[in-house]
């Protein structure tokens, strides 16, 4: 028998987490020690003994049976949480004590304490989506400098003061105060959504890496809905829109790693399992009176995914989608992706006069895919010199290797390969001979 | 067929927890992959790291072994070769050699008596 895929990984932070609510949030370093020990005698035992029955809960006894050992050692010269502080101190009450804390309820409260503490007002978002998939996902540092493709160091720095400033914020995160709950929820969808979209936009190039990004994030919002207090609208409708942008995750990036725009994609491919759920999602979120941007922004992903074909898509229902969106949410780029989807109702005159009516377009200078949509509908229009330069523009801005190929060959299928010459030399002609009129996939991005 | 002992010496330095169970699943395709070929007499035990050292005709009793972890025998198994080439040559796959580690082969003195 073999461990599931990532059984460590997921065991870490639900390791970390529960040792770190009975060491206290001062001894995370201590806590992730004692996970260290605990993988160590996996590493150890597994391969002449095999994978346990359950391994998972194998891991779990043996960081408690290691959390005992240090707790008698150490109990007179530490000090540990406050809440649990006076259980560990007799003999009598701390193998109940941590009996009890072990229990897999206490754990799923952890992992949201744990959530909420890395979500904490005095880190950037950026350091709140790293603590989260160092603690909560078991990344290592190295791990997480790959996914965002990032310098090791730079991370490490980031990590390290992270951990610093939540170490140091005395105790965890108190999830049993609604008010203090419902305060902090709010950067924990956002710092869900931001992990998310680092794996959906992100700059790795291994798909691998990134749909694992996009599991995470979907993994730990699925956590949020089984607490009372998590489970609200905008949890529900942050949930449906990862559901239903992930379902594309199959057909965006093709096995060479070429990236697909939306209206190429094989529909065929798209997970509609992940469709099913998002649908489901979708229809929680829809209770109360809150209309967040998760709600609009899944309703879109649904347009797509329940049309057939990009002609069959409802696009009069996405630029209505689009323009509440603005309502709530101004930002250049929802204006540039509500632009191209008026192209695709009514023609790329009409998408072009969208784009120069775009307020404070020079935030879009630097995006590539705003050059890409000028790009797309110049070339309908026939205007393929100008198109070709908004490509080489998109291309210069890309963000990662997949994203410039994509821009590229774009820019090269901008002019219409002669005839003659595809007849001279077929392997060397570009496999499509239109660049399509749609920005890759825009899933979520409207606020990046 | 004749018996020998694996002693592995040397250790996996610990990793990220997906590096962790990369090493851990490795061991166990080598373990499994032996045994699936007959060549597994008993899979024998980890050892834990620390222990006693007595020596001598005084009996001194020391904590140890304190040798470097590259040295400190780290577990054994009893496997089945046809000789001490073919048991050494099966050595080779094992995952220890990849992080520096090594395998001692000492053939097992069957006595009949």
């Amino acid at each position: 028998m073999q461990p599931s895929d990532h059984l460590f990984r997921r065991e870490s932070g639900r390791m970390v987490a529960a040792l770190t609510r009975i060491f206290g949030i001062h001894n995370l370093a201590l806590a992730e020690d004692v996970v260290q020990d605990a993988f160590c005698r996996a590493m150890e035992v597994w391969p002449f003994r095999g994978v346990p029955e359950n391994p998972s809960a194998w891991l779990m006894a043996t960081a408690k049976n290691c959390a005992l050992d240090m707790l008698r050692r150490d109990r007179t010269a530490r000090t540990f949480a406050p809440e649990v502080s006076r259980l560990l101190r007799s003999e009598w009450t701390l193998a109940p004590a941590i009996e009890e804390l072990f229990g897999p309820n206490e754990i799923k409260d952890d992992l949201l304490r744990m959530m909420f503490s890395c979500c904490h007002p005095r880190l950037s978002e950026e350091s709140q989506v790293g603590l989260i998939l160092h603690i909560l996902c078991g990344f290592s540092v190295h791990e997480i400098a790959n996914a965002f493709v990032s310098g090791h160091a730079a991370i490490e720095k980031r990590i390290t003061r992270a951990k610093k400033v939540l170490a140091g914020s005395k105790k965890l995160f108190d999830i049993a105060a609604p008010a203090d709950f419902s305060t902090r929820l709010p950067a924990v969808h956002q710092a869900l959504y931001l992990l998310f979209n680092e794996g959906y936009h992100g700059a790795s190039p291994e798909a691998a890496v990134r749909a694992d990004l996009c599991r995470e994030a979907m993994r730990l919002a699925a956590l949020l809905l089984e607490h009372p207090l998590g489970a609200i609208p905008a949890t529900y409708a942050l949930s449906a829109l990862m559901c239903l942008n992930a379902a594309r995750l199959p057909a965006r990036v093709d096995a060479s790693g070429n990236l697909n725009a939306l209206i190429d994609q094989d529909r065929a491919l798209w997970d509609r399992e992940l469709v099913g759920e998002g649908l489901r999602f979708l229809d929680l979120s829809a209770t109360g009176s809150e209309l967040t941007e998760f709600h609009l922004e899944a309703a879109i992903a649904a347009v797509h995914a329940t049309a057939h074909t990009t002609e069959a898509t409802n696009w009069e229902k996405i630029v209505s989608l689009y323009d509440t969106l603005m309502t709530i949410r101004p930002s250049p780029i929802v204006a540039l992706n509500r632009a191209v989807a008026v192209a695709q109702r009514e023609g790329p005159e009409r998408g072009l006069a969208e784009i120069r009516e775009i307020e404070n377009p020079d935030r879009l200078a630097s995006y590539p895919f705003y050059f890409a949509a000028l790009g797309e509908l110049e070339f309908q229009l026939g205007r393929h010199e100008t198109a070709r330069e908004h490509f080489q523009a998109a291309a210069a801005l890309a963000r990662n290797p997949m994203e410039r190929r994509f821009l590229d060959q774009r820019a090269t299928a901008s002019i219409p390969v002669k005839r003659n010459r595809e007849h001279a030399d077929p392997a060397t002609g570009p496999a499509r001979t239109s660049p399509s009129s749609a920005p890759p996939d825009p899933g979520c991005s409207s606020r990046r | 067929m004749s018996e020998f002992t694996y002693l592995y010496r040397g250790r996996q330095p610990l990793g990220s927890p997906e590096e962790n169970q990369k090493h851990t699943e490795k061991w166990m395709a080598w373990f499994k992959d032996l045994g699936a070929k007959g060549h597994i007499r008993n899979p024998g035990y980890p050892l834990e790291g620390g222990g006693k050292v007595v020596a001598g005709k005084d009996k001194m009793v020391k904590d140890g072994p304190y040798a470097e972890v590259k040295d400190v025998v780290g577990g054994f198994t009893i496997i089945e070769a046809n000789d001490l080439a073919h048991a050494a040559e099966l050595a080779k796959s094992c995952p220890i050699l990849d992080v520096g580690g090594s395998v001692e082969v000492r053939p097992i003195q069957i006595m009949n008596m």
